[in-house]
């Protein structure tokens, strides 16, 4: 426990919601990102999976979206401290885009426009647990939220759920991506309170 | 990383609801001008809330530093860290965070901040950086503020300005604005980004700071006005965010 901060009686959230340490409530959604916003056209749309540099699968929007999609509700955790608790969304498994593809290596960078990386363990794409999201509360993304497609990874803080994706590249080797080249957690577990570099 | 314990060597009320906190932290690594700190409250229950502040002084061998922190009506830590700390306090701190919205020394290229109202805060340690080691970078700051009662470091922005060594400050009022100020009171909108902000064929970086519906907005005009993208570099606090 922390030293005391004289005359702080703090607001707790209600005690039925559980939340990860030091994180907080917010009913908005709010909006972090490096820089500007892209504007993807749908038209050049496209989400590949490479190995290496091999490109083993591509689809162009129309393709993409007529994979079957799921509607997950989740928390998404933030690390600049939000939380936002049964958010829905619409989006296709990494399962399902992954059901082609054979792979001994164990770790990915998740690729987006505007340059953003960020990479995680390939375990953690698989099993129900990641999606390629395009519509939130039951309207299309909007783009400063990701738009027109982003990674969904609830399970760990929220940059890991990249905006503006397009592409996955397996690595045999781990890669630290943007954010976590910047001081920031490599795999950070919000239930652990992975923020930052240790 | 760990959280360190500082003690506040001064408070200063910057406006009516902004407040300016400096903290010795005996065993403080120094900070980049742009970056963050989480600062945690405990109550005696040991109940605790954690917020990240911009850093506002400019980096320095002492093991000092100063944050701003503007007040929310529904926020937490905010009104405590404005109403309630005084001289002497213990205050836990954590940083400094942030390795992209920062300004290196080295830098070389003109330097374009854009602020929109508490935004100014990391914005404003660039130019502290700035002055601190006489660099000769030009800068130019853009800060759109809501009246002028709402002006950060508005003796600093002074002294800066009439010093007139390369760094230009433009005010963008949204609310109201000064008598017989030329601009009436509206957002930050192209023709004052051609007016005010560096010309694209000059490459400079661009630090954005501010609400997300301005950050959003800005970012949008300068790319429209040719800046490249990745020469823009944001930062962006949501409305309970309680970011700053």
């Amino acid at each position: 426990m922390g030293i005391i901060s004289r005359g702080f009686s703090g607001r707790r959230a209600a005690s039925d919601v559980k939340l990860p340490p030091g994180q907080y409530l917010t009913k908005d959604f709010p909006v972090l990102s490096a820089g500007p916003t892209p504007r993807v056209p749908l038209e050049t749309w496209e989400f590949t999976i490479a190995d290496g540099k091999n490109v083993v699968q591509r689809w162009d929007w129309n393709a993409f979206r007529a994979l079957p999609s799921e509607t997950p509700t989740v928390d998404i955790h933030c690390v600049t401290r939000w939380s936002k608790l049964a958010t829905t969304w619409e989006g296709v498994s990494l399962d399902t885009l992954f059901a082609n593809v054979k792979t001994d290596a164990s770790y990915v960078t998740v690729e987006s426009y505007g340059d953003y990386t960020t990479n995680l363990p390939l375990k953690d794409l698989m099993g129900g647990q990641a999606w390629v999201a395009f519509r939130f509360d039951g309207k299309d993304l909007a783009p400063e939220h990701g738009g027109p497609a982003r990674l969904l990874v609830p399970h760990l803080y929220f940059w890991k759920s990249a905006k503006w994706v397009h592409g996955v590249t397996l690595m045999r080797d781990d890669k630290p991506g943007f954010w976590e080249s910047l001081g920031y957690n490599n795999y950070g577990d919000p239930w652990k309170e992975q923020r930052y570099w240790e | 990383m760990t959280w360190r314990v500082g003690t506040i060597v001064s408070v200063h009320d910057e406006t009516r609801t902004a407040r300016s906190i400096t903290l010795d932290v005996p065993d403080w690594p120094g900070h980049l001008a742009g970056q963050h700190v989480d600062v945690r409250l405990t109550a005696p229950d040991g109940y605790s809330a954690a917020r990240s502040y911009s850093i506002a002084s400019a980096p320095s061998d002492i093991k000092r530093f100063e944050i701003t922190v503007e007040r929310l009506a529904d926020g937490e830590v905010s009104p405590y860290l404005t109403q309630e700390v005084a001289v002497g306090d213990p205050l836990e701190v954590r940083g400094p965070i942030g390795g992209w919205f920062v300004w290196h020394p080295e830098q070389t290229e003109p330097i374009q901040l854009i602020a929109g109202g508490s935004g100014l805060v990391p914005l404003m340690a660039m130019m502290r950086a700035r002055a601190a080691v006489h660099s000769m970078m030009p800068f130019r700051l853009l800060y759109s503020v809501r009246e002028p009662d709402a002006i950060l470091y508005a003796d600093d922005l002074r002294a800066l300005a009439a010093a007139n060594d390369g760094t230009a400050i433009t005010y963008a009022y949204t609310r109201v604005a000064p008598k017989d100020w030329a601009r009436p009171p509206a957002r930050v909108d192209a023709a004052l980004i051609a007016q005010a902000t560096w010309p694209a064929s000059q490459s400079p970086t661009c630090y954005v700071c501010g609400p997300t519906p301005f950050v959003e907005s800005i970012a949008t005009l300068l790319t429209a006005a040719g800046n490249a993208p990745d020469r823009i570099r944001t930062e962006r606090f949501g409305a309970t965010g309680d970011v700053r």
